[in-house]
């Protein structure tokens, strides 16, 4: 009786009474799902429509809606965190809570929200900009989200049980190693971000396939959106950054679990090759979260400037560039480790020659806007106000990409206000822009655009309130990951601002939220498919994509191929109505959702290091594996007349 | 990619049965990109063996612990299943079902043997020689390199095997061709990756 | 999936396997070359490393060009172009942490 208590005091995380709040609401949240698939039957549809699904629209649906709830998480950390610092002395977190809070924050935005949210976008988008009717390979796709999703869960899963990692994101060795961090938050983290990653993996050669095999009859890469073309380079980005991670982690997880000595201080090992490792994937990942968002505000900006998008092949080899030089930088994240002057030079220079491209998109964005007839949407707002608050975060890069000056920024609140300043006003805008801007080809109906607008002016006038001033705390000298300070050092009014602009940053992202139900219940219907006045073939179909994408695969002739359909429509160029032809689908499966199940269980086995539960996970995962290798009858043709009936319907054949 | 004449469909007439249907084609070509990106994995382990090499830590070092003919008998053994496996390939372009399977079984069995020369290596290491993976960061660094890649070899072991049982069940077909295609450039890769064990880890652990 | 039976061409001849045999022929020859280069004659070390890990890349690339028929599919850039950057990746990966952990203050 004793040992089991003893055993359930450690196994639950417990002594503090925010904890225990978040336990009773996730076990009502809970019981409520439960009851209400029950109450209402949905058990099976849950299953066959979406948890075995293999439909791209579909998986990017599940993974924005996972990524908004992780965004919620990680908000409620950060305002956590400037509750505790909005003041001299504050109690409101101690040291070792706050240092749980600020690495889970970080994790959760950068994993499981920045890239799901962009996996979910470009899972909706890409396909139906190419003219395709799925991704090469679909089967592989669902594999991913559901990585991707349990990955997240078991990471989340340290917040009650076991207890949360505390080591930063990045997650430092030998302060991460089994000597200085006993307890499983660390196998939590090191666990949970694999096996996403290995999802990450796989999506980012899904989609390199997919856009270099599956394009549409006529669009030659140089005729590609430029969405799709950002996700082309990413997807480069993330199949030859993410290996260099997955083992990274690998070896940090044997050294806690078998005693070996690759980041230890005993025994010969290498706490900076940890640094090393980890930044090797840490830098390129900076640019799979940001490519993404440039294609996105290209799309945009020249969709409401109603403009050919300025400089398209300038655009393109810029990316490239971004994408070689990406990986030749990774060391400006630890100059101060001590590497000799001629290592420091070469990376400060490879720093800042990548600003040079990034450079040039800020001014082909700028000539798009020249002399355009702009429409102020809400995702046209997003889109404006990412070049300049972005501009601020990449040249204060470039302040910092000079080793000796880094000296004294490194480590600071000057630091920290540079990489969100990047993240919020590219990744974080970009990504709130694609919502809205596809938001009515996901679900059919658009968005408030008022309700968008408040909440884009109070998010973006309250993320500059944040972290402007933030620049000049670190220049005070406040350090970053320091959980308290002493009043009289004149940190505290400024402290206090900043805080205020976090609160404002989670009442926009609330009007969001509410815009969101508000729209679901209210909004306009999309009956044309391009609300927006499109100019790529993603406008094309209807809204939402029928299962098949397009009845007959398009043909193309030019970039922005949609707008030059419609140009010869305009000229009155009548379209012959071809016959339908029986469409070759995918089918459904549950192996992914079973077989990432698996990976959960083994994965939580080996958090706890119980090897009994480990190992059958594991074996479950590989009698998957096969399973899926025998199954040959993985298609089905939709006939004719359920292809007529559903165009009709979309008043789409007549 | 642009300037080319014929559509892809109808070069894929033209070509061997693996590339025949368009989900062969898209696979095969994913598989080469997976590979590319196994190439960095691999990379970054032997950039960490590497730095770790001299970090010996009093523990036994390259110099004490490898021998000459047990790693030739290793590598020998998976030059030559990398051969077979090529024949197999071969006897796959050339339609004969029973020529491809007889070549796949050789293969795995010489995997098989691969396996047992190593696990016999690592067990004589970490027990006999009293040096197991904990021991210093140079051996964490050697067992974890070569386990990665033993761990590989396993998993193309199973997987060589499942694709005999398909093959005798449904005999070569685009789709069973693309696999057997497939877990060939797999094997293929893994001899590519012993080679660079050999000259970076056994080699260089000689002549340092 | 269609399983369409051998409607593609066999694509090689009947013979004996030359290419096959040449290429496991060249492996096993350089890699006792190797071998004998490192055990058997003490050159200065560096010139050992260089003269085995050329040797290594010329094995690998016998591999991939006669075992694993790099230069096949409808569109050969796509492997050739994801090879190239891998290789770029895996030599940024092994030079730049050699020279980083090599070179601390």
């Amino acid at each position: 009786m004793e040992n089991i208590k003893t055993f359930l005091s450690h196994f639950f995380v417990t002594g503090d009474p925010m904890i225990y709040g978040a336990d009773a609401s996730i076990a009502l949240v809970s019981v409520a799902i439960v009851f209400v698939l029950t109450y209402f039957k949905k058990w099976k549809w849950l299953w066959r429509e979406w948890l075995t699904t293999v439909d791209h629209k579909r998986i990017g649906i599940m993974y924005i809606i996972a990524a908004l709830l992780m965004l919620f998480r990680g908000g409620v950390d950060a305002l956590m965190m400037r509750t505790q610092l909005a003041l001299p002395n504050m109690h409101f977190l101690n040291s070792e809570h706050y240092n749980q809070v600020f690495t889970t924050h970080g994790t959760i935005m950068i994993i499981f929200v920045a890239m799901p949210f962009i996996f979910g976008l470009m899972n909706i988008a890409v396909p139906l900009q190419i003219g395709a009717r799925d991704v090469a390979f679909p089967f592989l796709n669902a594999v991913s989200f559901w990585l991707f999703f349990f990955g997240a869960m078991l990471f989340n899963l340290s917040f009650v049980i076991g207890g949360s990692p505390d080591a930063g994101w990045s997650s430092y060795a030998p302060y991460a190693g089994a000597e200085l961090n006993p307890g499983v938050g660390q196998n939590y983290y090191l666990i949970g971000v694999q096996i996403s990653g290995i999802g990450s993996l796989a999506t980012g050669i899904n989609f390199l396939v997919t856009i270099a095999k599956m394009r549409a009859p006529g669009m030659t890469l140089f005729k590609m959106p430029l969405f799709t073309w950002s996700i082309l380079i990413t997807s480069i980005i993330v199949i030859f950054a993410f290996p260099a991670f997955t083992v990274a982690l690998a070896l940090m997880t044997i050294d806690r679990l078998f005693g070996a000595h690759f980041f230890t201080i005993a025994s010969g090992g290498s706490p900076m090759l940890w640094a090393n490792l980890f930044w090797f994937w840490g830098h390129p990942e900076v640019y799979i979260v940001l490519l993404p968002v440039f294609g996105i505000f290209s799309e945009v900006i020249a969709t409401f400037a109603h403009k050919a998008l300025f400089g398209y092949v300038v655009m393109i080899w810029s990316m490239i560039a971004i994408s070689v030089l990406s990986f030749l930088t990774w060391l400006h994240h630890f100059f101060t480790m001590g590497n000799t002057a001629p290592v420091n030079a070469f990376f400060s220079l490879s720093t800042m020659l990548i600003a040079i491209p990034t450079g040039v998109k800020i001014f082909n964005w700028l000539f798009t806007l020249n002399k355009g007839r702009i429409e102020f949407t809400t995702p046209m707002l997003w889109a404006l106000a990412f070049i300049p608050n972005f501009t601020v975060g990449g040249v204060t890069g470039v302040m910092l990409a000079m080793a000796p000056a880094d000296y004294q920024y490194h480590n600071s609140d000057f630091l920290v206000a540079h990489f969100h300043s990047t993240l919020i006003a590219g990744t974080v805008f970009g990504v709130f822009c694609g919502l809205h801007y596809w938001w009515p080809k996901m679900f059919g109906y658009l968005l408030n655009e008022k309700l968008g607008k408040w909440s884009f002016w109070i998010f973006m006038i309250s993320y500059n309130i944040c972290f402007m001033p933030m620049y000049f705390l670190g220049l005070m000298g406040m350090t970053r990951r320091m959980y308290t300070y002493p009043a009289g050092l004149g940190w505290g009014p400024i402290n206090f601002i900043i805080t205020i602009g976090a609160f404002g940053m989670g009442l926009g992202f609330t009007i969001m939220a509410a815009n969101i139900i508000w729209s679901a219940i209210h909004g306009k219907r999309d009956t044309t498919g391009d609300p927006w006045d499109g100019r790529t073939l993603e406008w094309s179909t209807s809204s939402p994509a029928p299962e098949y994408n397009f009845a007959h695969i398009p043909v193309v002739s030019t970039r922005d191929a949609f707008e030059a359909m419609k140009e010869e429509e305009r000229k009155g160029v009548k379209r012959r109505q071809l016959p339908f032809e029986p469409i070759h689908m995918p089918n459904n499966s549950g192996i992914p959702f079973i077989m990432s199940a698996f990976f959960f269980v083994a994965g939580f086995g080996f958090v706890f290091e119980w090897y009994w539960m480990g190992i059958p996970g594991l074996i479950g995962i590989v009698i998957c594996l096969l399973a899926r290798s025998f199954v040959y009858n993985d298609h089905h043709h939709i006939p004719t007349d359920e292809i007529e009936r559903t165009e009709r319907a979309a008043g789409r054949f007549s | 990619m642009a300037a080319s004449t014929l559509t892809e469909s109808e070069k894929r007439k033209n070509m061997p049965l693996e590339y025949s249907t368009e989900e062969g084609d898209l696979r095969i070509v994913g598989f080469w990109i997976f590979l590319a990106a196994e190439l960095v994995l691999f990379s970054t382990l032997f950039a960490t063996y590497l730095v770790l090499q001299s970090h010996t830590a009093g523990a036994p070092t390259a110099k004490d612990l490898f021998k000459i003919n047990p790693v030739m008998a290793e590598t020998i053994v998976l030059l030559v299943s990398s051969f077979t496996c090529g024949l197999g390939t071969l006897e796959l372009r050339r339609h004969n079902t029973k020529g491809l399977i007889a070549w796949l079984v050789v293969t795995v069995i010489l995997g098989l043997a691969f396996i047992g020369l190593e696990a016999n290596e690592f067990y004589s290491y970490a027990v006999h020689e009293g040096a197991p993976l904990s021991s210093s960061a140079f051996l964490s660094g050697f067992f974890i390199l070569l386990g990665t890649h033993g761990a590989h070899v396993t998993l193309g072991i199973f997987w060589v095997t499942a694709i005999i049982i398909q093959l005798a069940q449904r005999g070569i077909t685009a789709v069973t061709a693309r696999k057997a295609f497939m877990v060939g450039l797999y094997w293929h890769f893994l001899d590519v990756v012993w080679i660079f064990i050999f000259t970076a880890v056994y080699l260089t652990g000689l002549v340092i | 999936m269609q399983e369409h039976k051998n409607t593609a061409v066999e694509s090689e001849p009947a013979g004996f396997p030359w290419k096959q045999v040449i290429g496991l022929i060249l492996s096993l020859a350089l890699t006792f070359l190797a071998l004998w280069i490192a055990v058997g004659l003490s050159l200065p070390v560096h010139v050992t490393l260089t003269l085995i890990v050329g040797l290594a890349v010329i094995q690998a690339l016998i591999q991939l060009f006669m075992f694993m028929h790099v230069l096949e599919g409808t569109d050969t850039s796509h492997q050739i172009l994801g090879l190239i950057f891998g290789i770029f990746v895996a030599f940024a990966m092994v030079a730049g942490t050699l020279w980083i952990m090599y070179f601390t203050l």
